[in-house]
């Protein structure tokens, strides 16, 4: 096997650096670079740089999608259903298309037709109009005459449960699977509005709670979420004979453009997906979308580009929601703390969509020789749900992680090291202990302490994601003869700062600055990238970069070998020099090199090879990574336990995304995590009315979000955790960071308060309800 | 369409603060491949049925001359950024509306458009106003400056120039609005406390969480600016 020439051994730098660094030898395709060696040895990779396209956001010079104009653009304005479950009898647009500004115009829900004739949510697009200003678009649309017949709907996940309830979709409607909140596969059956059950298992489970000296059993229940990204969901379509332009604020403009080609018929080569700023997806901006397929639709109809941008109540009805749990979980256990048996059951709603599953947080984190899960979805008349940041694991950590907590109080012992006697994790290990160390745990006192009115406490909650990795997945790096180095990719950045991380890769090949590499990235045009889902960017272009780049430097390094009467193999490229390895005086400048080579571009492309340790499991465009991706998070709060209001005055997070490749930029990130899930604990909830079926809080004022003075301390802990994988051995943080913080709050709450929420929103209502000084209500 | 039947502005309309603060109104998935992805997200009927649906619609160019002519706009003529700008803008324009088209000036954005996140504020005569809930009209002889009016040149405002080197900014949609309350926070109390800064913003929302960092990128600013 060594011997074959597709291949070479190499020797890579393998564990936690806090902990100790081995070594261990992989075999590696033999046109990929050597090891990157650990952070501290390294100049631009794991160094704190600024993001690059900074100075076009703090000047307003950035270009998001809704910023676009193009000659003659319309504005496209969709008529939504204003009741949860309707047949639709007659849709009359004449009155609307005889408007003097309107272009274009689309029947969307067409009576009499079983595929569309049916609106089963408040917010379902029924019709469309393209006009040639938004104000336009907007009377227009109020012109156009529906006839509906209203249809018995159900928007309370209990009541649609029950029998009689009235009956969301027909056996044509309803969908089949859907990836987010896995499990949610295809093919299970129907009965009534119930889905499922989606089942797993391991060992038996019934017997291992009859073992069980132990038993904590609990019900939990979370709330629907929506994404709420600053930027709506917008697109400009601008469909032409030759071809079809369209830029979205999308998180995968490959797999939009592919879309799109499907749907509409097209050569791939003549659909182009272009996205510059891009203003927050948080899953859900993952696909073309309805609104998408609109804007596509009018603009090809009126031969005219044409502008959808969701205003804010569209984003909080139709634009995707994190789907309400129930959650009821039974967890069996020895007196030294041995798991025996975890038995899950849930239920969840999507709305009409599916995805509504508690994700794989109950069976994947904990040693358990027996775990069983029946995971159900409820069908609601109420918008789709869709992935939003760590779904399925997210709700499922608010359960899992609190019935730990609850069992190590049954047990008499300490909430970590319980965790240190059932969590198999070497990173999660080392996160317990930095974290401790950072909170300071052992000031940690028995629940309700506390004799005043305002109780503190201290809490912890642990999480698990996926290490997932793109595999179709590519980059382009150009040394042009100008001395220009560039990175081109279709990877979009979301706001992660993808390109700069992009750049500091390529940098590090070259020895040069990351500020030195320009990066190309959002456009189709250029080799597909990832998506920005998943937690996957960093692990899937980073590597296909450092290739492509090392690639190209070979390349440049035999032009200058020429140049310097030397082998190729004795140079090396650094601090802007290409120069004799020992001698660095006999060199020339890197830009030099590249004025002085006999062709006028070098050009090297990559995609993402397989992880050189193998995955753990293979999809046809995605692996997952043999080492989870986990995290510890500590909360400390202050209740006042006369208003029920929480403060959370700190947080620590310790957390895993392999090599950190910008710690600047995670930080960021973890904060963003941190803050999604504190305000997912406290204050965010998606409010339905049971009487019409609408959403009575569509907007930023009434659906709450932490805001400035809601944010604690947040303190980023990170591991450098080598696994030997990959050209650069990083992965990504967005979702790992967002799913212990629920969980770390409620184990902090419980610890001030002596009593335990279980369900979200933890607001001031429920703290006073848990205390016994409200009575409960509906 | 009857002209009344056209919404007003909801009465929305704010002054600047007292206090000074930013206006208010109180004032990514596992285990599956990109193309099974691509096919369950294509699910519903009637979204499938787009696509379909605009080859059998027809074209719907618009030849009734009784429908309703646009409102009469009327002239104002705005000072944004140290330039008097004339324009026609219908009496219901917002500041945010006519700052964004006809002027061009799309680094304000509009987020929630009703007063509730604060991305789209600007200042007037140097207060933080949300200019979604302005009218153009109302607006007078008062100074607007835009966050692309805040830099000297080249040379950035303190606290942009403090945004970029503390990471303040991640997908950078509320990017403008903060950094306009901070600059003008700065302007009004050049040694601000860390809570001073979060009373500042506390009318802004940013999704992607960036808030500890604009606080400690607007306290080096204050620094740099003290010198």
């Amino acid at each position: 096997m060594a011997s074959d020439p597709a291949f070479r051994l190499e020797k890579f730098p393998i564990g936690i650096a806090s902990v100790g660094l081995g070594e261990i030898e992989r075999r590696i395709p033999a046109d990929e670079p050597p090891a990157l060696r650990p952070n501290a040895e390294l100049s631009v990779i794991g160094k704190r740089i600024p993001r690059q396209n900074a100075l076009g956001k703090v000047t307003g010079a950035t270009r998001f999608t809704v910023d676009v104009a193009l000659p003659g653009m319309l504005y496209g304005r969709i008529l939504r259903s204003a009741s949860p479950h309707a047949r639709i009898r007659a849709l009359d647009l004449s009155a609307a298309v005889r408007h003097p500004e309107v272009r274009a115009s689309l029947a969307i829900a067409r009576p009499g037709d079983p595929a569309s004739g049916i609106v089963r949510y408040v917010g379902a697009p029924i019709a469309a109009i393209a006009a040639t200003s938004i104000a336009a678009a907007k009377e227009a649309t109020a012109l156009i005459r529906v006839d509906v017949q209203p249809l018995p709907f159900v928007v309370d996940m209990d009541a649609a449960k029950a029998p009689g309830a009235a009956i969301v979709h027909d056996e044509g409607s309803a969908p089949d699977g859907h990836p987010s909140g896995w499990p949610s596969p295809a093919g299970l059956p129907i009965e009534g509005n119930v889905r499922g059950p989606a089942a797993s298992s391991r060992g038996d489970a019934a017997k291992g709670l009859a073992e069980a000296e132990i038993v904590v059993e609990g019900e939990y229940r979370t709330q629907t979420q929506t994404h709420c990204c600053l930027e709506p969901h917008a697109i400009v379509a601008d469909w032409r004979d030759d071809g079809l332009t369209v830029y979205m604020s999308t998180q995968f403009t490959a797999g939009v453009r592919e879309q799109l080609a499907e749907e509409f018929g097209l050569p791939l080569e003549n659909v182009r997906v272009i996205v510059d700023g891009m203003g927050g997806g948080f899953g859900s901006k993952s696909s073309l979308g309805n609104y998408g397929r609109i804007a596509v639709a009018l603009s090809r109809q009126a031969g005219a580009p044409v502008r959808i941008a969701l205003e804010r109540g569209e984003e909080q009805i139709d634009a995707g929601n994190r789907p309400k749990t129930w959650q009821r979980l039974r967890i069996g256990a020895r007196r030294d703390g041995t798991l025996t048996a975890i038995s899950l059951q849930s239920y969840g709603s999507a709305g009409v969509a599916l995805g509504a599953g508690v994700g794989f947080f109950a069976q994947g984190l904990y040693a358990c020789p027996n775990f069983e899960s029946s995971q159900y979805d409820v069908f609601i008349n109420a918008g789709p749900g869709c992935a939003m940041r760590g779904p399925g694991n997210t709700p499922g950590a608010f359960a899992m992680e609190q019935a730990i907590d609850e069992l190590a109080e049954r047990l008499g012992l300490d909430p970590l090291a319980l965790r240190e006697r059932i969590d198999p994790s070497p990173a999660r290990r080392e996160e317990r202990r930095l974290g401790a160390l950072r909170i300071g745990w052992e000031r940690r006192r028995a629940p309700g302490a506390d004799a005043g009115p305002v109780k503190r406490g201290l809490g912890v909650a642990q999480s698990l994601w996926g290490a997932n990795v793109q595999t179709r997945s590519s980059c382009e790096v150009r040394v042009n003869r100008d001395g220009a180095i560039e990175i081109l990719s279709g990877v979009q950045d979301i706001g992660t700062g993808v390109g700069t991380v992009m750049a500091q890769t390529v940098a590090e090949v070259f020895g040069l600055r990351s500020e030195d590499v320009v990066v190309r990235i959002g456009d189709t045009a250029f080799p597909p990238g990832p998506p920005s889902y998943g937690s996957r960017t960093t692990a899937s272009i980073t590597p296909p970069a450092r290739v492509a780049a090392w690639r190209a430097l070979q390349a440049l390094l035999r032009e200058a070998a020429l140049l310097l009467n030397v082998g190729a193999d004795d140079l090396v490229a650094r601090e802007g020099r290409i120069a004799v390895r020992g001698d660095p005086s006999r060199g020339l400048a890197l830009r030099e090199a590249a004025m002085r080579m006999s062709v006028d571009r070098i050009s090297a492309t990559a995609s993402r090879s397989d992880d050189y340790g193998g995955f753990r499991r293979r999809m046809p465009d995605a692996a997952i990574a043999d080492q989870d991706l986990g995290g510890v998070q500590f909360a400390e709060v202050a209740v006042d336990a006369e208003t029920g209001i929480v403060r959370v005055e700190r947080v620590v997070a310790a957390q895993d995304c392999g090599r950190p490749m910008n710690p600047l930029l995670i930080e960021s990130q973890v904060q963003g995590g941190v803050l999604m899930g504190l305000s997912y604990a406290l204050y965010e909830q998606r409010i339905l009315d049971a009487a019409s079926g609408r959403m009575v809080n569509p907007n930023l004022e009434q659906y709450k979000l932490a805001g400035p003075r809601e944010t604690p301390a947040i303190d980023v802990v990170l591991l450098e955790n080598y696994r030997a994988n990959s050209a650069t051995d990083a992965y990504g943080i967005a979702e790992p960071s967002n799913i212990a913080t629920a969980p770390a709050i409620a184990n902090a709450i419980y610890n001030a308060i002596g009593v335990r929420l279980r369900s979200l929103p933890m607001t001031p209502a429920a703290i006073l309800q848990a205390l016994g000084k409200i009575d409960k209500r509906g | 369409m009857k002209r009344q039947d056209r919404p007003l502005h909801h009465g929305k309309r704010n002054a600047p603060r007292r206090d000074g603060a930013a206006p208010s109104s109180r004032g990514a998935r596992s285990g599956l491949s990109r193309r099974s992805f691509l096919e369950f997200s294509t699910l519903t009927a009637a979204q499938a049925a787009i696509a379909g649906v605009a080859q059998g619609t027809e074209s719907a160019m618009a030849q009734d001359a009784n429908a309703a002519a646009p409102p009469d706009a009327v002239p104002v003529t705005l000072s944004v950024n140290g330039v008097e700008r004339p324009l026609r803008v219908e009496p219901r324009t917002t500041l945010a509306e006519a700052l964004r088209g006809p002027l061009g000036l799309t680094g304000v954005k509009i987020a929630c458009n009703r007063g509730a996140c604060s991305a789209c504020t600007v200042w007037l005569d140097g207060a933080p106003v949300c200019s979604c809930m302005t009218l153009a009209i109302e607006v007078g002889a008062r100074k607007v400056v835009t966050i692309e009016g805040l830099a000297k040149g080249e040379t950035l405002h303190a606290v942009q120039a403090a945004f970029i080197s503390h990471d303040a900014v991640q997908c950078g949609f509320c990017t403008p609005g903060l950094i306009m309350s901070c600059a003008a926070l700065l302007e009004r109390n050049p040694n601000p406390s860390a809570s001073d800064v979060e009373l500042a913003i506390s009318g802004h929302l940013c999704r992607c969480g960036a808030y500890p960092h604009v606080v400690a990128a607007t306290l080096a600013a204050a620094e740099r600016r003290r010198g």
